[in-house]
Formats: structure tokens, sequence, C-alpha cells
């Protein structure tokens, strides 16, 4: 029993008994940006690069699921599938481009690749432009599970979350997950013990777009509806706030980020405008006072205590 | 008569937009031996590690090691070849265990370095030979302190334990005793001799009791080009190399 055996533990109780304390729309929102999250700490936290891109996997997987359900008729389950495998070729391309350059240069490629998306999702016929595509179906899962109803929908959106987060988790305690650590710690080090240090770092990309794209996907199937919102680079920035909040390269830090930011937009909805500036005070607070954000605070502490984790 | 090179290079050449770093250097590297590449600060003794590690591209020459002209290949596949280098500044994983540093470099071996959805635990297996590296290196009790906190001296160790580990045929160590303590400077300098017992070693050092102490041939370089070589009692004579370090030298 460590750390991580409790936080699972205490994960799963939450996410059961969750939606019958709050509204269970919002735990669902709550956990589809949870995972997105996540699957952004894997690249940032894990590898160390900064995307600064990932709302169009978000959003391009968001639209893709819309038209399968929608326009093809399809399953949820097809939808999520083509969601995900969508995002994961996109971050296929964006990956391979972006990293043949370091830090900011990377940033910067995948956040003009991202534009690039977010211009085609505003032209293309199918997305619906600025109205986006309204009124998805749920559909029924496998044929049998009828997602309209909001307590399926709910369980099903959990177990997703949950294997999406479980892919990360093990992803990052790993062989592969150990070569990313010492691609972040230290790239010359890993290339000079000859590691094609580039071929890591694309399928991590991978990985981490096919999540985030699971991610959309998901998100599409709650709100039977795909927007610009989600490729829009204010996505990009706010995934970068919830991994920051909660604590990079922390495993549970993105979820209580995500959890943070989403309560805090939807509770604080009445503020108006003024919950932008809530959340620019709170990230400011949170760089310079406890750069290690919740998580990575709260691990500190115990460790500093004695207490073996 | 034909000596056994491991490493040789021929008109090796690097310039930076008009600046020659290292000219037509001609270096070979005798099988078995320690070989020292010492010079005046900015004489291009790292730039040389960094071409015949292709962390830099030559602008003219040619590289050969065992034979093979390994010029045109990229620095990992280098590494794959059993050349390996260490750096100036201390290359470990600092937020990594000691255990898991020397991990790293075991791992590759088996194949599994892209498997994402094994278990970190199937690396168990390599623990063996880590902890007989560590051993090697009298770092055995350390294996669990995560690298950050080691004494810089320590870290220098380890970062010879993890190059051990790839068992390179050739080492390439770029000032291993730079800024240590007296201490230190002697116990990493009988590691090197130690660990040079089966294989060659060429290293940049600048610390010349441990160069006339363990090694068997110096080459001197000067503004990026071969001033003298051989052992160390005819290049300390040189009067040339004299020259070049009067008021220079570390050691």
């Amino acid at each position: 029993m460590n750390g991580k055996h409790i936080g699972w533990i205490v994960l799963l109780l939450l996410g059961l008994v969750a939606p019958f304390l709050v509204y269970p729309v919002l735990v669902m929102k709550i956990l589809c940006f949870a995972l997105f999250a996540c699957a952004f700490n894997l690249l940032l936290g894990y590898t160390g690069l900064l995307s600064f891109g990932h709302a169009a996997f978000l959003g391009s997987a968001g639209y893709l699921c819309g038209y399968t359900m929608q326009g093809l008729g399809l399953s949820p389950e097809l939808g999520l599938l083509a969601g995900t495998v969508g995002a994961a070729a996109l971050g296929f391309i964006f990956g391979s481009l972006a990293i043949r350059r370091a830090g900011i240069y990377f940033a910067m490629i995948t956040l003009a690749l991202a534009q690039l998306v977010y211009f085609l999702a505003l032209q293309f016929p199918f997305t619906g432009g600025e109205d986006g595509m309204q009124g998805i179906p749920r559909g029924h899962l496998f044929g049998l599970i009828d997602l309209s109803d909001t307590m399926n929908m709910y369980f099903f959106v959990l177990a997703v979350f949950l294997f999406g987060f479980w892919v990360i988790d093990r992803a990052i305690d790993s062989p592969f997950g150990q070569v990313l650590k010492a691609i972040r710690e230290n790239e010359p080090r890993a290339i000079s013990l000859g590691y094609d240090v580039d071929r890591y770092k694309l399928l991590a990309f991978v990985l981490s777009a096919a999540l985030a794209g699971l991610a959309g996907a998901t998100k599409t199937l709650v709100f039977q509806l795909a927007s610009l919102t989600d490729v829009h680079w204010h996505m990009s920035g706010e995934v970068v706030l919830m991994t920051l909040l909660g604590g990079v390269g922390t495993v549970f830090g993105p979820i209580v980020g995500a959890t943070i930011v989403v309560s805090l937009q939807n509770y604080g909805a009445e503020l108006g405008q003024w919950v932008t500036v809530l959340t620019g005070v709170i990230f400011v607070v949170c760089v310079l006072a406890f750069r290690r954000g919740v998580v990575g605070e709260v691990a500190l502490l115990i460790k500093r205590s004695g207490i073996r984790p | 008569m034909s000596t056994d090179y491991i490493l040789q290079t021929r008109d090796l050449t690097k310039e930076f937009k008009g600046f020659v770093a290292v000219d037509k250097v001609n270096l070979q590297v005798q099988r078995g031996t320690i070989h020292a590449l010492i010079g005046p600060n900015g004489a291009g003794k790292t730039t040389v590690f960094n071409l015949l590690t292709k962390f830099l591209t030559p602008t003219r020459g040619t590289i050969h090691f065992n034979g093979i002209d390994i010029t045109p290949e990229r620095s990992a596949q280098i590494a794959r070849r059993g050349v390996v280098r260490s750096f100036q500044i201390s290359a470990v994983f600092p937020h990594l265990s000691v255990l898991e540093n020397v991990r790293i470099a075991l791992q590759r071996k088996l194949g599994t370095s892209f498997h994402f959805w094994r278990s970190a635990k199937s690396l168990d297996v390599l623990n063996g030979r880590a902890m007989e590296l560590l051993e090697a290196v009298d770092l055995r009790s350390f294996a669990d302190t995560v690298t950050v906190e080691l004494p810089y001296g320590r870290k220098r160790a380890l970062e010879i334990a993890t190059t051990l580990a790839l068992e390179p045929e050739l080492m390439l160590l770029d000032e291993p005793t730079q800024g240590m303590g007296h201490e230190d400077v002697g116990r990493v300098a009988d590691l090197i001799k130690r660990v040079a017992a089966n294989r060659t070693v060429l290293m940049v050092e600048h610390n010349l009791g441990v160069v006339s102490h363990i090694c068997d041939t110096i080459t001197v370089l000067q503004r990026g080009a071969v001033l003298a070589e051989g052992p160390y009692e005819v290049v300390s004579a040189d009067a040339r190399v004299l020259e070049a370090y009067m008021g220079t030298a570390h050691g």
C-alpha cells in the first residue's frame, strides 16, 4: 500500500459517490477535462515537452466523434474510437514536425498547427462553422445501454476516464516511462546512452494526443455538442493552467487542477467576466507561492513530515 | 608493423562561420590504452569530443571506429556501436534514484523500451547487474538515494557506472575530475585506471597530475590543431608544449 494506491482508492470512491452529491453533468465535465489534463501532463510533466496546441486534439476528436454519430449514424463506442484514432493521427503529424525543435520553438510549432486546425474547423462544411455540431445523439452503448439516461452516461464516462487514466499511469510507470523521464532530466545523456530520443518523444506525443482525443470525444457525447471552443487556443492555455495548478509531473495533480478550474468556471459563472480575473489571480499565486501545484506541495509536506509514502 | 587502432580520425575539421575550432586533427587511439587529450582552454578538446560522438557535425574529415567509417552516423547509433561519452558537467538523471540511473543504461538491451503498457517492475531483473556496477564505483549503499542529493564526486562516479553499464569498447570522458576536491580526484583517477583494464579510454583532462599518473599516450591540442603527441615524459619535455602551457596550466 503506497501513496498511489491510496490515491486510486480515493479517486474510485469519489467517482462513485460524486454524481449523488453534485450535478452529474458537472462531474462528467470535470472527468473529461481531468483526462485531457492528464494526457497533457504525460507530455509536459514526464517528457518535458510544452505543447501549446493540445486543443486541436480535444476539438477535432469532438468533431470526428460527432460526425461518426450524427453523420454516419454509428454507435457511441465507434464515435470514441474515431475521435481517439483521429487525434492520434493528428498527433503523429504535429509531433513529427514539432519534435525537431525544442523549448519555445516546439511550443510555437504546436500552436501554429493548432491554429491551422482551428481554421479548418471553421471552414469545413460538416463542422457547422460558427454554430458547431448540435444535437448529436448519445446513442446506445454496444447497442444495449441507453446513454441518454444521465446515470448510464455518467458511469460510462467514469469508466472511460478510469481507463484513460490507467493507461497514462501505466505509461509513466513503464520501461518507456523510464526513458521519457531520462530524456526530461538530461536529453544529451539519454542520447549518449544510445536512445533515439526523437522516436520516444514522438510516441509520447501520439499517446498524449490520442488520450486528449478520447477526452474530447467523450465530452462531445456528454454535451451532444462539438464546437469551436474546444479547438480554440484558449483551450490549449486552459489545460496548461489546470496541469500547473494541480501539480505538473504528479500523477493525480492534473485531476485536482481540472476540478478546481472547471468548478470555478461553473460556480463562478454569476461573476461573469470576473471569473477569468479570479482564475488569473489564482494562477499567479500558484506560480509565485506554490510552484509545485496543489498535489506537488502536499506530497512535499508529507515527505517532510517523515511519513514514508 | 601495424598497430591496432580502435579510433582514427583523418583531417577532422570543424569551422564555425569562418572560425576554425578544430583544424585537421589526425587522432589515433590505440586499443587498450588510456589516451589523454590536453591543451589550454579553447584548444578545441570538447569540440573534438562532440565531433567524435556526432553531437556536432564535422565540416570535413572522417572518423573511423574499428575500421568502420562512422562519420555519417547519428549520435545514438555511435553510442550503440560502443563509443560512449561522458560530459564536462556531470551527466546524471538528477531526479531518478542512483539505481534507476544505471538501469536506464541497462534497459535498452531488454528491447522493451517502447513498451508503455508494461510495468516498470519488469526492469527489476536488471537490479542485480546494476548493483554490481554500483559496487564497482563504491555507490552500493547509495542505491536508493535520489541522485540530486549525492555529493559532486559521487555523481561523477555514478556517471562512470552508467557509462560502464553499456560495456563500451571506447569510453570518452570529458574532464572527469573537473571541479573536484583533492581526495575525490585521486579516487576517480584510480577508478578510471581500474575500469580501463579491458577497454580503451580517451579523456579530456586539465589535471596534469592525473594525466601523468594514468595515461599512456597524450595528445596536446592548441588552437584546434595537434601540437604534440606521445607518452607523458616526451610531451612534457617538448618546448612548444611548455610554451603553450606557461601560465595557463591548471595542474
